[in-house]
């Protein structure tokens, strides 16, 4: 009889229910696999764009030429700084989450709501950033034409350096159209803006000076982007020329494929849109915060659990970061 | 409520006194992770352009480098240093399987298929 007791009681140890074998709760451990499959999603679109790149490997844009811009820096190239200082913002950000789940754990509710507060700042600084590192994509700087085949043309001068059209194109002020509106023509047909010069100017610029070239999307033996010669220039744009491309939109990419463009806005909108989330969800804890609610749950676990999901969306851009801007 | 921290980073290496101390110096690790990958992308030494497994060995080091700071974002930030072991094997192992195999296949058949627009014809039929 004693024995049957016995083991009853070791039964109801370890079936009865209210143990934890991952010693972890629900709510974190349910984040833990959002986060695995948000993973897996992330995966892939980067894999998705590791195939397109790999496809198009003698042509691909190379990222150092495509975002050397910095705010307030008008004309210099400064490739990779502003997204470095980025990916600072956003681990710094990092940080003073992990700092505010520190000091959850010690119940400090003034602490937790200042390392909060100072998160969200972080990711609001980020996303500014991003939606001006799309803003200066889609303007676009130097132009370029786009051939029959979809292959885009820059323009450089004979020591390599990139010229936009703005500065050699010449503009026949006789032959102007007028875009196209909804209110002075058909109503039901809409038309974009119109690029500044015709592929004719940029021609006619072309002829006229005698130093620029046209480069193409081939990238060469030295890991650079092929320069034409002179007669080889003119020729391309004469016979294959076709459109004035500047700056990127979904279908056409002053910088090269389209493809890069389609990728860079919808992986780096996909993360941008997390960040976001991440940024609302931020505040609604940080208010919870201060309204003490977890002061009286006596437990702070909430901000770890948004925590987790900040740290997940770090991780994500360390690896857009290496794929994007780096390799 | 008691939260028993592992302070210990780089295999023991680096032991932190406190969990504030050690998420300042996962910070320090990872800036400097961070400028070595800058650095090296805006001077991309010649050196490192050789080719390694079919991918420059200065994009390997930027993967690896990034391996790097992935691991210590999961591992400090997200605490899973202090998971229990069941727990940290099933998030990370199953990921990694996933995405290994996903970019084997896409790369594969990304290559195959810039193969097939250069020459012209099949190469390999599988």
């Amino acid at each position: 009889m004693s024995t049957t007791v016995v083991n009853a009681e070791a039964e109801g140890k370890t079936w009865g229910g209210g143990n934890q074998p991952l010693k972890a709760s629900y709510g974190k451990m349910m984040m833990w696999f959002f986060i695995v499959s948000d993973a897996l999603t992330f995966s892939g679109f980067l894999a998705a764009y590791g195939f397109s790149r790999f496809k198009f490997i003698d042509s691909w844009p190379i990222a150092d030429e495509v975002f050397t811009h910095v705010p307030f820096l008008h004309g210099q190239e400064l490739p990779m700084i502003y997204v470095a200082f980025m990916t600072f913002i956003l681990i710094m950000s990092s940080v003073t989450m992990v700092l505010a789940v520190d000091a959850g754990h010690h119940l400090n509710k003034a602490k937790v709501t200042l390392y909060m507060f100072l998160t969200i700042i972080g990711g609001l600084i980020f996303v500014g950033s991003q939606a001006w590192e799309w803003a200066t994509f889609i303007k676009g700087d130097y132009g370029a034409i786009q051939t029959k085949g979809g292959n885009i043309l820059q323009f450089v001068d004979t020591n390599g350096h990139r010229v936009a059209l703005r500065d050699f194109a010449i503009a026949d002020t006789h032959d102007e159209r007028t875009a196209h509106t909804r209110d002075n023509g058909l109503w039901f047909v809409s038309e974009g803006s119109l690029p500044s010069y015709t592929v004719d100017e940029v021609y006619a610029g072309l002829e006229a000076n005698e130093n620029i070239l046209v480069r193409t999307q081939i990238i060469n033996d030295e890991g650079e982007k092929t320069v034409l010669s002179r007669e080889e220039s003119l020729k391309q744009i004469k016979e294959n020329g076709t459109l004035v491309v500047e700056g990127a939109n979904l279908h056409v990419n002053e910088y090269g494929s389209p493809l890069f463009a389609d990728f860079f806005f919808f992986i780096t909108g996909f993360h941008g849109f997390h960040v976001f989330s991440g940024v609302v969800i931020n505040i609604i804890i940080f208010f919870n915060v201060i309204l003490g609610t977890y002061e009286r749950r006596k437990s702070y676990e909430m901000v770890e659990k948004v925590g987790l999901y900040w740290h997940f969306v770090d991780l994500v851009w360390v690896f857009v970061f290496t794929f994007f801007y780096l390799v | 409520m008691a939260h028993a921290h592992n302070l210990a980073i780089l295999r023991g290496l680096i032991k932190f006194k406190s969990n504030t101390q050690k998420i300042w110096g996962v910070l320090i690790l990872l800036s400097i992770v961070t400028a070595v990958e800058v650095i090296l992308g805006i001077y991309k030494p010649d050196s490192l352009m050789a080719h390694v497994l079919g991918m420059k060995l200065l994009n390997w080091i930027f993967i690896i480098l990034t391996i790097v700071k992935a691991y210590y974002i999961t591992w400090d930030f997200m605490h899973m240093r202090d998971e229990t072991k069941s727990l940290r094997r099933m998030v990370v192992w199953t990921a990694i399987f996933l995405i290994l195999y996903l970019i084997f296949i896409l790369l594969q058949e990304g290559g195959y298929v810039f193969d097939v627009y250069k020459d012209g014809f099949i190469k390999r039929d599988f």
